[in-house]
This record gives structure tokens, C-alpha cells and sequence, in this order.
């Protein structure tokens, strides 16, 4: 005998305490099953890309670091690389180190709120993995704290170069954290992938086929847990990744496991970056121009960077004045969301939520 | 009627001053002293539970590199007294389209199922208020009420998440109480007897050594049963919000915490009681027949407080697992979480009643040295079945579309 059942719609979030913020899903259960699933966003809109227009090119650093407020280096860096190829800048070269080493930590930083949270939504752990993940988060957020004054909101990298050398006693800092990174990293990975549960909870669970992720234009992590080789730092690479050796993690089967996988290895290889920028850094200037205001030529640029979340370039238009005329965000994690119910449809609440935590949005960044 | 009552020095003080020095009838004189001693229990078991609220965040607060509450009073030791006042404080909401007396009377309901279960657990040496001589029966019976606590909370909060939570747990449950009323009998065939008493006296050694499947699978099932990791789906933060307890507020909220962390109090209770010799162990009177000038340590009043502080210990460690636990293990999913019931609990506690069947017609009232050859014999018996049923049972990914929740409508 079957039992007639009737569809039910669950609005999950804005207020959740896993969707990242305030993103809204729409859900359509039968059961526990999903069977319709609809992503609402717009919650965090603050208007980045109009105030863009409306600041000198300068000013506009400090609203990309409110983007992905995880990942505030990386949107720093991105800006200021597409404004200086609007300038034709040229970048000293401890400058282009200083952004690496940050974007890099930065880069971990992201994967470890990535991984934490992954591992929060699996549920349990009482909130150790989460913890174990800050706890490795604040020592880079020191750091940070060392470059440039902030932790989160950092502004460090600048038009022409970044904010200041680092000090002194930045870089027997970033020695201690380089040598404990590898063990902690050993032990969130035993965390994640010696337990049986977290094993049977994401191996297989919303597979993402490598075709189809290339045509709804999904990037980093994401794109390469489903086996597809893209990475900006390798196919274009800006400011130093061409004179640094790194691998490029690559899943096999673009499930919730894999996604995370490739996040863990893509901390070791920061690593590696950071110590060969170490070896190879020299002292000298770090930024070309002290210059605040800038008047760019009539034009258009682009440049492509590898966000800890995927394709990060700003498209920015000049009309030969101190603003942008246009300023265009390609976010990584509104475009990852495109796959959101092909995804979830199918599968059960407590995966979505896992394949949901797996994407590693950030709503900072879809809403803008 | 009256239980052990008898055997109990309070009981025996209060029972003699009304009767003696005040003259009154003896069925007043017992009437009085049992509630004295009720008194005695309940507030007792339920500040454990506010304590271990207190514990669970000490301990876990040291597993993830952190110090938990440390501010209120020394060691963080009145951060429930803080709780519970903040929640006193709380405005009682009931929501709009709740059904209000469910909504109400469910708090209650849950916790009074707990306190029920103190009636029949020994304490210590002849501490108990009932020698029921169906105690492990009684156990399984008022334990299941607790989930129509939950359904009820889930069914009168008129909330989606809310009432997720609660089909969870009628699945859940459903499924959890066969295993675990197995692993029961298991205890149950060994001691040759129901009352918790018995089973305790009957352990000359711990069941836990003598039948490691059936603590196995009573340790799984009753953290099922509790709700805790790794099976608190029913109110499973990351997936709803609070699950049954979301549209609750204030005290009522209160109640069902303090009730939830003194469940796992009374499992650690039953635990120790039916695998872990219950008050049995004594350190302080062999010292005191050993060495001379300590032989006053040697006496029945020392050994019974003794006793109760042994209890206690096991209960302790017990808790102390139960928060391992949760530090280590992330959730199952509810469609693992029933097959697991089903492939492996179920099996593996029907072989565990069983062997043990088996080893009881050989060695009827077994003694040390038997229970000791069977624990040699369960062992084995017991790796090689946790081997097979990993080998057998795979809780992965099932094809999407298929599930237990299907059936369960939900509106």
C-alpha cells in the first residue's frame, strides 16, 4: 500500500543557520525528498558596482573587500590588477610578491571557513571541525594584522603595488604559521576524510558533470572537482604565479567529497607557493606610484584572477575620468549557484545542505 | 509495597522521628519519609542534569581548543544557574496556529518519563526507591514516552522544521527501540532477572566485558534514543534550525533542555547499572581490612556511601563518552540512521541474545570464572560480527528519489 503524500514548500532562510548568510531556498519536499528547488537572493544587495561609478578608482578598493568578506586579498587584487592594465602600470616586483604571499594566505583562509563550515553542515562535531578551522584562520588574520592594520577587511593591495612592506617581524611570523599549516592541515583532513560518516554522507552525493559545469560556467574548486584542469594561476597567470611551481588539484567525480578534497590540497599547494615567493622575494620598492587619483585613457579591462571561490575579474570601463564609468563584477559564487537545482533535486534535505555548503558561496559576493 | 525502601538510613530517620517523636500513623510516617527521599532523588538527578549542560561545555570546549563557559562563578560552575535564569526571564511565545495545551503540556511530557525512570535505579548499596522485579521492561516502556513528547512539540508548533523533526523521531525511534529492547533481554537472559537489582548483584563482572555486542548495541541505540550525535537529526541544526524545539521560548524551551541533558544523565545511569556493575567496586573497605589503622573504613555505612560515589563515577564516565562523542562524530543521515537500525542493530542484537541464550543453558548462574569463559567466547563472536556487518552493510548513497521519508507525509 502506498500512502498518498502531498508536496511541501519550506522556505530555508534567509534567516538559517547554514545558508551562508542570507540566502533563501525555496524547497519542494516529498518526504525528506527534494523534489523542486529555487534559489532566492538579493538579501545582502548593497549597490557595489553603482557606488563603483561613483568613486575615484582608489576608493573603490575598500568595496571589494566587502564582496567575498572572506576573502578580501583576492578581491583587493583583482580590482587593482584590471585598473592597472586601464593605466598601464608597471608593478615592482616585492609588490607583486607581498600580493601573492597575501592572496595565498588569504586563499587558505578561505578554504579553512570553506572546509569548517562544510564539515559544520555535515552536522555534529559539536563544532569541532569549525573550531579547529578558526583556530588556524586567526593565526593568518594576524598576520594580516601585521601587513596592513585589518583582519577581514584588509585593503592591502593598491593601485600600482600593495599598501606597505611588510614589517620586520612579519616574516619570522610567517615562518612559524608555514611551519604549522602542514599539521594542521593533516589533522582537519583526518577529520574529514578517515571518518566513515563523512565518507558515506558526500561520496556521490550531487555529482556535478565536468561538461556541464563548463557550460554553466563554474569555476574554481568547484569546476575542478568535477576533473576539469582550469585555473587562472596556470592559464593566464598574473602578477608571480608564472615564476612559482604549483600543482593544480583535479577531483574525479565532482561530488560534495571531491569539492572538498580539492579545496584541502589547494591549501597545501598556497603553501608551496607562499614558501618559494619566500625563497625568491628582494628587497626593493613595493608600489610604483603614491599617486591617489587617477585619470585611465578612455578604454575597457579585464583582467582574470583565481578567487579561493573561482573566476574573479572586475570589468571596468573608463571614460577618461577620476571614476569608472562602468564596473562590472564577475563573482565567482553567483555563477557557482547556477547549478543550484540540478544539484539539489533528488536528493534529500540533509545533503542539500551539504552540497549547498560545498559550493562555498559567499552571499557578500552574490548579492553585491 | 515499600520497595527497599526499608534498607534506606533516611528513610529509616524520617520513618522513625514522625512515628516515634511525633506519634503519628504509620502509613503517614511512610507517606512522608517516601516523598522526603523522592525529594531527595529528583532534585538530586535533575541538578546533575543542569550540571552536566555545565560539564558538556567545559569538556567540549577542551576538545576544540577552547576554554567553554568560565566566567560565572568558579570554573563557569553557575553558568546553568545563568541559563536558567536568562531563560525564566524569556518572554513564553506561543505561536500563532499552535495548538496551545499540546504545545504546552509537551515539555512536561518529556521530562517526566526521566524522572519516572529514577523510581526503579540503585543509586548505591540499597539505595533504590523500588526493587521492581520487572525493571528492565519498565525502562523500555516509560522511555518510549519521550517520543510522544517530541511528536507533540513538533505536531502543536505548527512549523515546518518542527514537524520534520518529529517524523524524524517516530521513524527514528520506532526503529531504535527493537535493538535496544534486544540488547536488554541479552542483560536481561545473563542475570537471569529483570530487577535492576538483581542484574547488579548477578555482575561479578561487568556485562560490558561478558557481552560486548549487547552494550554495543545499547550504547548505539540509547544515543539514538537520547537524540545525540550522531544521530541528532531531530534537531538538526545545520538542516532544521532546532527541529521540534524551534518555536519554543523561555522556560518551556528550558524544560526540554534540562530534560534532554538529564536523559543522558539516566542513560549513564542504566548504562552503568546493567554493563558496568552498578555501585559494585569498593577500594575503601579492602584498604580498610588491609591495612590496621584504617579498619574503620571497613563498615557497612562507609561501604554504602562508597558505593553511591561509584555510581556516580560510571554515570560520569558515561557522560564523558556521550560528549567524546559529540566532539568526534558528524550526523547520519535519517535514511543511514534507519538502516543502520535495521541491517546491523537488529542482527547483530538478535545474535547477541542468542549466544548469550546458549551460554546460559551451559553455565546456568554463571559464576566469575564463567562469565569469564563466555566473555572469552564473546569477543570473537562479537569482532567477527562487527566484521562481517561492515562488510555486508554499506550506509552510502542510495539512488536519489528513494527514501524512508517518502512514505511519512508531511503537510
Amino acid at each position: 500500500m502506498t500512502l498518498r503524500t502531498e508536496p511541501v514548500v519550506v522556505s530555508i532562510g534567509p534567516h538559517h543557520p547554514s545558508t551562508h548568510g542570507v540566502f533563501r531556498m525555496r524547497l519542494t519536499f516529498d518526504g525528506e525528498n527534494i523534489i523542486d528547488a529555487e534559489p532566492v537572493i538579493g538579501y545582502l544587495h548593497r549597490g557595489t558596482e553603482k557606488l563603483a561609478e561613483e568613486r575615484q578608482y582608489t576608493q573603490v578598493i575598500t568595496l571589494t573587500d566587502r564582496l567575498d568578506y572572506v576573502s578580501s586579498m583576492t578581491s583587493n587584487q583583482a580590482f587593482v590588477l584590471s585598473c592597472e592594465k586601464l593605466i598601464g602600470l608597471e608593478v615592482p616586483d616585492r609588490g607583486m610578491y607581498l600580493r601573492v604571499i597575501a592572496s595565498e594566505l588569504q586563499r587558505i583562509v578561505s578554504h579553512l571557513i570553506g572546509v569548517g563550515f562544510f564539515l559544520q553542515e555535515l552536522g555534529g562535531f559539536g563544532g569541532t571541525a569549525l573550531m579547529y578551522a578558526f583556530r588556524e584562520r586567526e593565526r593568518i588574520l594576524d598576520l594580516f594584522e601585521m601587513l596592513c592594520g585589518a583582519r577581514i577587511t584588509v585593503s592591502y593591495s593598491r593601485i600600482g603595488g600593495v599598501f606597505a612592506d611588510a614589517p620586520a617581524d612579519f616574516w619570522p611570523a610567517l615562518r612559524r604559521v608555514l611551519d604549522d599549516m602542514p599539521g594542521y592541515t593533516d589533522e582537519l583532513e583526518a577529520l574529514v576524510f578517515e571518518s566513515e560518516i563523512v565518507q558515506s554522507r558526500t561520496k556521490g552525493v550531487s555529482p556535478i558533470d565536468p561538461v556541464l559545469a563548463v557550460n554553466a560556467s563554474l569555476t574554481g574548486p568547484v569546476l575542478r572537482a568535477s576533473g576539469v584542469a582550469w585555473d587562472w594561476r596556470k592559464a593566464a597567470p598574473y602578477d608571480v604565479y608564472d615564476r612559482v611551481d604549483f600543482d593544480v588539484p583535479v577531483g574525479a567525480n565532482g561530488d560534495n567529497y571531491d569539492r572538498f578534497w580539492v579545496r584541502i590540497q589547494e591549501v597545501r599547494q598556497s603553501l608551496r607557493i607562499v614558501e618559494q615567493c619566500i625563497e625568491q622575494i628582494e628587497p626593493g620598492p613595493v608600489r610604483a606610484t603614491d599617486a591617489m587619483l587617477f585619470r585611465p585613457p578612455p578604454g575597457d579591462s579585464y583582467v582574470p584572477t583565481e578567487s579561493p571561490k573561482g573566476e574573479l575579474g572586475f570589468y571596468l570601463v573608463s571614460d577618461g575620468s577620476i571614476a569608472p564609468y562602468r564596473c562590472h563584477v564577475r563573482a565567482p559564487s553567483f555563477i557557482n549557484l547556477s547549478l543550484f537545482k540540478e544539484m539539489l533535486v533528488g536528493w534529500k534535505l540533509a545533503d542539500a545542505i551539504v552540497s549547498l555548503g560545498s559550493l562555498d558561496f559567499n552571499m557578500g559576493e552574490v548579492d553585491r | 509495597m515499600g520497595g527497599g525502601l526499608e534498607g534506606n538510613a533516611i528513610y529509616r530517620a524520617v520513618y522513625g522521628l514522625v512515628v516515634d517523636t511525633l506519634g503519628w500513623a504509620s502509613w503517614l510516617a511512610y507517606f512522608i519519609a517516601a516523598m522526603v527521599i523522592i525529594l531527595i532523588v529528583v532534585n538530586g538527578v535533575l541538578v546533575l542534569g543542569t550540571l552536566y549542560t555545565w560539564f558538556e561545555r567545559r569538556v567540549l570546549g577542551r576538545f576544540q581548543g577552547r576554554l567553554g563557559p568560565n566566567r560565572t562563578g568558579p570554573f563557569g560552575l553557575l553558568q546553568p544557574i545563568a541559563d536558567a535564569l536568562k531563560l525564566m526571564f524569556k518572554e513564553d511565545i506561543v505561536p500563532r496556529g499552535a495548538d496551545r495545551l499540546v504545545f504546552s503540556l509537551a515539555p512536561i511530557v518529556m521530562l517526566v518519563p526521566t524522572l519516572l525512570v529514577l523510581a526503579i535505579i540503585p543509586f548505591g548499596r540499597g539505595s533504590f526507591l523500588a526493587d521492581l522485579n520487572i525493571g528492565v521492561l519498565y525502562i523500555a516502556a516509560v522511555g518510549g514516552i519521550t517520543t510522544v513528547a517530541v511528536l507533540m512539540a513538533g505536531y502543536a508548533s505548527a512549523n515546518k522544521f518542527a514537524t520534520f523533526g518529529s517524523m524524524r523521531a517516530v521513524a527514528m525511534v520506532v526503529s531504535y527501540e527493537i535493538p535496544l529492547v534486544m540488547a536488554l533481554l541479552g542483560v536481561t537472559v545473563l542475570a537471569a532477572s529483570m530487577s535492576m537489582v538483581a542484574v547488579v548483584e548477578a555482575q561479578h563482572l561487568p556485562y560490558l566485558l561478558v557481552a560486548p555486542l549487547g552494550a554495543g548495541v545499547f550504547l548505539v541505540a540509547i544515543s539514538a534514543e537520547l537524540n545525540r550525535n550522531p544521530f541528532d537529526v531531530l534537531e538538526a541544526e545545520s538542516e532544521l534550525v532546532a527541529g521540534y524545539l524551534t518555536e519554543y521560548s523561555g522556560m518551556k524551551y528550558g524544560v526540554f533542555m534540562l530534560a534532554e541533558f538529564t536523559n543522558t544523565i539516566v542513560a549513564g545511569a542504566i548504562f552503568a547499572v546493567l554493563f558496568l556493575q552498578g555501585w559494585q567496586w569498593t577500594v575503601l573497605s579492602p584498604l580498610g581490612s588491609q591495612v590496621g589503622f584504617l579498619g574503620f573504613l571497613d563498615t557497612g555505612v562507609v561501604r554504602q556511601i562508597e558505593s553511591h560515589f561509584w555510581f556516580l563515577f560510571k554515570v560520569g564516565l558515561f557522560a564523558f563518552a556521550a560528549t567524546w562523542v559529540r566532539a568526534t562524530l558528524p550526523r547520519l543521515r535519517i535514511d543511514q540512521i534507519l538502516s543502520l537500525a535495521w541491517k546491523v542493530l537488529f542482527p547483530l542484537s538478535l545474535l547477541n541474545v542468542l549466544v548469550l541464550a546458549v551460554e546460559v543453558i551451559v553455565w546456568p548462574e554463571p559464576s566469575v570464572g564463567d562469565l569469564a569463559i563466555m566473555a572469552a567466547i564473546n569477543w570473537p563472536v562479537a569482532g567477527a560480527a562487527f566484521f562481517v556487518a561492515a562488510r555486508l552493510v554499506s550506509l552510502g548513497t542510495r539512488a536519489p528519489g528513494l527514501g524512508v521519508g517518502a512514505a511519512v507525509g508531511v503537510r
